[in-house]
């Protein structure tokens, strides 16, 4: 075994991976940028290695400067986690050159699978099913036809050419066959002027299923069952669980053959995925092979009880695979949910900011949490905005979603948009907890998870209310205790007047629309309770936060007679409640104190979100008109196209092209014109 | 302390009744209140908020601290006292927490009638203003008031506790670092102009504040020059040129919220010397009082009933209970602070009188506030009294009243009729917050006794000229004299006149006493030097 090895990573993996070495006795050897020097991985790790600025193409992914810490501290090993040099071919041989352990498969495997053609074509020689289809240069009707026959209904017609949906044909029979035919060809012709056709196998409910393989030295191969990753947004996972629902003894040990054979047709080594597409009837066609460790991998750890980067450590020192495949037992079900800095209402774009409040739940054999951050720390604009995963197991698949939902409802995260309550409401949905599951999963309920068509329900409302009131007194009675007079009746925040009702109002908001809500302060004997109005329904309730040490983000609510728990999440305007429906976010509205007004004509524009700038179009001084263009920004892959709100001038520009841009940030000093808005008044 | 047993059935019939009747007269407070809260008519609420301003009552409640009480002060001012209506005297004064500190507020309300300064809202300001100095409490003024109510200058302007004094004020307190912050939010013409330039830091809201020594109108008439408000006073002319005010506001909102910042800049500390404990609720519910007051002003009570649903656990460390009985002393916890307690039970005879002047002697050592809850007929009258000193007795008391510097608080929970009204801490003896109870009466002696009286001396008058007075004719002289003295001496009629700080209703007697015990304490108390008691 290795005595020294390095970590070419950050964040959660690093930690995730230090953690095991230090079990095992391995020393530790992170590596860090500026934006990292502080960070968890660098003060858990034995010793550490500055390799460069923040910007990963200047530090992480400088493939010489890692090899070169390596060798200055003694590492006899470089894990490189994910991402990064994970699947860098070269890195993975300069390695070897420089006669340090890559952990990780052999470069003729990361090669092999970098081109995904070229992946391809060796998987169907290994006899590794892919999705039918016919890419041939014979564009005859019936030659196409054939192939659509041969592979069964439904299916795909594409133009070669083709984007955009546009060339594109669902045939669902035969009888269908010849005019979506010439629609996809007619279309794709005037699309672009080509109206060459492939036709691929249309799997109507496809889900993402990964087989984890891991291999040794030694020529033994094992496969630790599957995961379900079958819920995405953009290409990213979301939400993970091991095992897939509803997969049969017989399917599992199909998928896994598979997938060892599709290892060892690369001569694999060490961890990888096999990632499949798994079609309703049990069909299941190859998609690619990850040659490294997966972000999901805890769920698998947590069904088959092995420490997945102890295995990768064993096995890059020689080692025999720890465990054969009889050996393995497939116990439980776990689900992995990611918590990521970003705006599930604004298009998922990543947020950064400081973690001013980080509360996990609390962790146990049933909840884990694989995180490289702490509270206090930024989630800058450099890397990934993942914050945590939240892995959770049970007995079986019910048990463990309820897990998950509890979980996340304990989660609480202050300074920084995240996705906690999309997972939440994703966690809790119908269609989730029935496993009614595909790739499409996200889009199909968009509007059940994002509650776009919920009015807040009858006695939540009231209960958003009544936390205001009750955290006012809360924090009143502080303030009292803070000070030299800390009984005085003035401390008492029930807005007590003077022969008349005791009244505190209240504007919330919820999904846009607004609510008056007033509630009055009343009492029985000593006991305090309040009469909330909403829109003319009053209601009677009663509640404390509670305020122990671990439970000091829970509402005890009674209204009407009915006495209920909800957990809450409080921060700056605004409320969320996590019910067991979902999360209700409910926003106060202050009055306006209109001290922007004077800013309305020559106020600044701002990022809408990290990212990079990608051109600026415009200049200092220039004249510009509503709506044109001025600057364009990168994130995710996406751009985003700044331009002026009203016609004016641009008075100074900070950012440069290729500049990265924290979310919020001033990007142009801009005056407008005066008089020349179309505002009717 | 003892805790106070109590004897009261509140199932009984009695109490019942009582209670009923309580009930009944705090109704009537309440629903008169809640029209005259409204301020201005209709027409006028919808005027004002047309033009973007807040109501008063809604800007108070933006200035406070979220959730704080606000002890507001003569709700009843102008009560039917004017030909027209004028609720409220057209000004909420009031104390409220504004940035953590207790503050005095006055805010114009513009609705009713221009916001201008009746005879009342004058004596309204300037008794907002004795209390702001009494207790060394910062004055929020929001203004918005056309000055003087011209038709009524003869009551407004000229004499000392008139117009004029409201500035006086302000430069007194300043002097004394009682801050004074004023907020512009309308008007504040002529001598009203006065207020913001007065003030140690104003605050003008655009487009809504205006200050100026004369408006447009005499100034056209005065000099022909044609200016606009704006122009001529407001936000813009006095934040950018002339200097009168320091902060320029966008809206109301804006202009309370740099108020709050005002204060909470002041570098004040409440000066709370005072050994407090912790609050415990009374053992008996403050409603319960309702059924306490007997519907019969002539039947007795037992006051300790009262103090027991007023005082923290109903604990009470009695003074003398075995001496001078119709005066019940004691010290108890009113929200944790320490008071002494003088409580009628009964007419004042020689012994209670000299009871009471110790005690509050004690008090004045041990600098304990004082609690008066006082329903007194007066001294006991009759030869054997006269000659057994109960003048000397009495006048101890009222010595022992009069030149006490802790602070003092008098509640009228029934009757406060002639030298027992000064004994007991009446309105001339400088309590810092004197409230009654709707079912009180104040006077100089009992309806029924001064018709007695004056009957007597016309039946006197028609003996010595030989006239007969039919008993008919004798009632139909007093009934008259009797209804005078049950309208004068009703607490709307005083509180109208602000012979007091308001009418309450009972239950809320230790919510209000606390929150005062509680203001006053931002004085520090100081050393009585009391006057010769005649021995």
């Amino acid at each position: 075994m290795f005595s020294k090895i390095l970590i070419a990573n950050r964040g959660e993996i690093a930690c995730r991976i230090i953690k095991t070495a230090k079990q095992m006795g391995v020393l530790t050897v992170a590596v860090y940028s500026d934006a990292d020097k502080d960070s968890l991985h660098v003060h858990m790790a034995d010793e550490a290695v500055y390799i460069g600025p923040s910007p990963s193409r200047e530090s992480y992914l400088l493939g010489d400067k890692v090899i070169a810490a390596a060798k200055q501290t003694g590492a006899q090993a470089i894990h490189p986690g994910y991402g990064f040099l994970s699947e860098n071919a070269d890195f993975c041989r300069n390695c070897a050159t420089e006669n340090i352990v890559f952990i990780g498969p052999p470069v003729g495997a990361i090669e092999a699978m970098g081109s995904k053609s070229a992946a391809k074509n060796i998987m169907e020689k290994a006899n590794v099913p892919l999705v039918p289809g016919y890419h041939g240069d014979n564009q005859s009707r019936d030659i196409i036809k054939k192939a659509a026959d041969d592979m069964g209904y439904p299916v795909l017609l594409k133009a070669t050419a083709g984007g955009g949906g546009k060339g594109m044909r669902q045939v669902w029979s035969e009888a269908e066959f010849d005019e979506g035919l010439e629609a996809a060809k007619r279309e794709s012709m005037s699309s672009f002027g080509d109206d060459t056709m492939l036709v691929e196998k249309y799997l109507t409910q496809p889900r993402h299923v990964e087989i984890q393989v891991f291999c040794d030295n030694h020529d033994n191969a094992v496969y630790l069952f599957e995961r379900d990753c079958s819920v995405q947004r953009r290409h990213q996972k979301v939400i993970e669980e091991a095992p897939a629902f509803s997969m049969s003894e017989e399917l599992r040990a199909k998928m896994g053959e598979s997938a060892i054979q599709s290892a060892q047709a690369i001569g694999y080594q060490g961890a990888g995925t096999v990632e499949f597409l798994l079609d309703f009837d049990g069909s299941f066609y190859f998609m690619e092979m990850n040659t490294r460790l997966q972000v999901e991998h805890p769920v698998t750890e947590m069904i088959s009880g092995q420490d997945l980067v102890e295995w990768q450590l064993r096995v890059a020192a020689g080692e025999f695979l720890p465990k054969t495949q009889d050996q393995l037992v497939l116990n439980g079900h776990a689900f992995e949910a990611r918590i990521y800095a970003e705006d599930p209402n604004n298009d998922f774009l990543p947020a950064t900011g400081k973690l001013s409040l980080l509360k996990t739940p609390i962790e146990s054999e049933h909840v884990r949490i694989d995180t490289g951050v702490r509270q206090g720390d930024d989630v800058s604009v450099y890397y990934d905005p993942m914050i945590a995963k939240l892995i959770v197991w049970d007995e079986n698949r019910e048990k463990a979603l309820q897990r998950l939902a509890k979980a996340l409802s304990e989660y609480r995260i202050n300074g920084v948009v995240t996705n906690i309550d999309f997972l939440y409401n994703l966690a809790t949905s119908a269609p989730f907890k029935a496993a009614d599951i595909d790739t499409g999963f996200i889009e199909k309920n968009h509007d059940l998870i994002f509650h776009n068509n919920e009015k807040p329900l009858v006695n939540e409302l009231p209960i958003a209310a009544l936390f205001l009131i009750l955290s006012k007194e809360n924090k009143a009675k502080q303030q009292a205790q803070q000070s030299n007079d800390p009984h005085s009746p003035w401390y008492n925040a029930n807005a007590w007047r003077l022969n008349e009702a005791n009244l505190h109002t209240l504007v919330l908001a919820h999904n846009d629309t607004e609510y008056s809500v007033t509630v009055e302060q009343k009492r029985k004997g000593n006991d305090a309770y309040y009469s909330i109005d909403v829109n003319g329904e009053k209601f009677d309730c009663q509640g404390e936060i509670l305020t122990t040490p671990h439970n000091d983000d829970t509402i005890v609510a009674t209204i009407n007679g009915h006495r209920s728990q909800t957990t809450f999440n409080h921060f700056e305007n605004t409320i969320s409640l996590y019910r067991t429906n979902g999360v209700l976010n409910f926003t106060q509205l202050l009055p306006d104190c209109g001290q922007n007004d004077d800013d309305d004509n020559h106020g600044g524009l701002a990022a809408p979100m990290n990212g990079t700038m990608v051109s600026v179009l415009v200049k200092a001084g220039e004249q510009v008109s509503k709506g044109q263009a001025l600057v364009i920004m990168e994130a995710m892959k996406m751009e985003h196209t700044i331009k002026a709100p009203s016609d004016g001038t641009i008075d100074e520009i900070f950012f440069h092209e290729g500049d990265m841009v924290d979310g919020g940030a001033e990007l142009l000093a801009f005056t407008a014109q005066e008089n020349t808005s179309e505002e009717s008044e | 302390m003892a805790k106070i047993i109590s004897k009261i059935n509140t199932r009984s019939q009695d109490f019942l009744d009582n209670a009923a009747h309580m009930q009944t007269q705090v109704d009537d407070l309440r629903e008169k209140l809640s029209e005259i809260k409204l301020g201005g008519g209709e027409k006028s609420r919808e005027r004002h908020i047309g033009r973007g301003k807040l109501l008063p009552r809604d800007r108070v409640n933006a200035l406070l601290d979220d959730g704080s009480a606000f002890l507001e002060f003569s709700q009843l001012a102008a009560y039917k006292v004017y030909d027209e209506n004028v609720p409220s005297a057209g000004i909420i004064t009031g104390i409220g927490r504004v940035a953590g500190q207790e503050c005095v507020i006055v805010a114009n309300d513009a609705t009713v009638k221009g916001g201008t300064y009746y005879p009342l809202t004058v004596k309204k300001h300037l008794r907002a203003q004795a209390i702001a100095q009494e207790n060394n409490l910062p004055c929020i003024y929001l203004v918005d008031s056309g000055g003087a109510n011209l038709p009524n200058q003869d009551d407004v302007f000229p004499d000392k506790e008139h117009f004029g004094r409201i500035f006086f004020n302000q430069a007194n307190m300043s002097a004394n670092n009682i801050p004074q912050v004023a907020v512009v939010m309308g008007s504040c013409t002529a001598g009203g102009a006065y207020v913001p330039a007065m003030a140690d830091e104003s605050i003008i809201v655009k487009e809504q504040g205006t200050i100026f020594l004369a408006g447009p109108p005499l100034v056209k008439a005065a000099t022909g020059e044609v200016v606009s408000a704006e122009d001529l006073g407001g936000a813009d002319v006095h934040c950018r040129t002339s200097g009168v005010t320091d902060h320029y506001a966008q809206n109301d909102h804006h202009a309370l919220e740099i108020a709050r910042s005002a204060v909470d800049n002041l570098n004040r500390v409440k000066p709370v010397t005072i050994d407090f404990q912790e609050v415990i609720e009374p053992a008996y519910p403050t409603e319960d009082v309702y059924g306490i007051i007997p519907k019969d002003t002539r039947q007795p009570f037992d006051v300790r009933e009262i103090i027991a649903r007023i005082v923290d656990g109903s604990d009470f460390h009695e003074f003398k209970a075995l001496y001078g009985s119709t005066l019940v002393c004691g010290y108890a916890n009113i929200y944790g602070y320490p008071v002494g307690i003088v409580a009628n039970n009964g007419v004042l005879f020689g012994e209670s009188a000299e009871k009471g002047a110790h005690f509050i002697q004690l008090c004045a050592q041990r600098k304990i506030p004082l609690v008066f809850l006082q329903n007194i007929t007066g001294f006991m009258v009759g030869k054997q009294y006269e000659s057994g000193g109960i003048a000397k007795h009495g006048a101890k008391m009222v010595t022992a009243v009069a030149t006490a510097q802790v602070p003092k608080f008098t509640i009228l929970i029934g009757g406060s009729f002639g030298a027992g009204n000064y004994g007991m801490c009446g309105r001339a003896y400088d309590p810092r917050f004197l409230f009654m109870w709707p079912n009180s009466r104040i006077s100089v002696m009992g309806g029924e006794q001064a018709a007695g009286v004056l009957a007597q001396v016309t039946r006197d008058k028609k003996e010595k000229l030989g006239e007969t007075w039919s008993e008919a004719d004798e009632q139909s002289f007093k009934q008259p004299i009797i209804d005078n003295y049950e309208h004068q001496g009703h607490p709307y009629y005083a509180s109208a006149r602000l012979w007091d700080d308001g009418v309450i209703d009972p239950a809320d007697t230790r919510q209000v006493l606390g929150l005062a015990i509680s203001a006053s304490l931002n004085k520090t108390i100081e050393d009585t030097k009391f006057g010769i008691f005649r021995m």
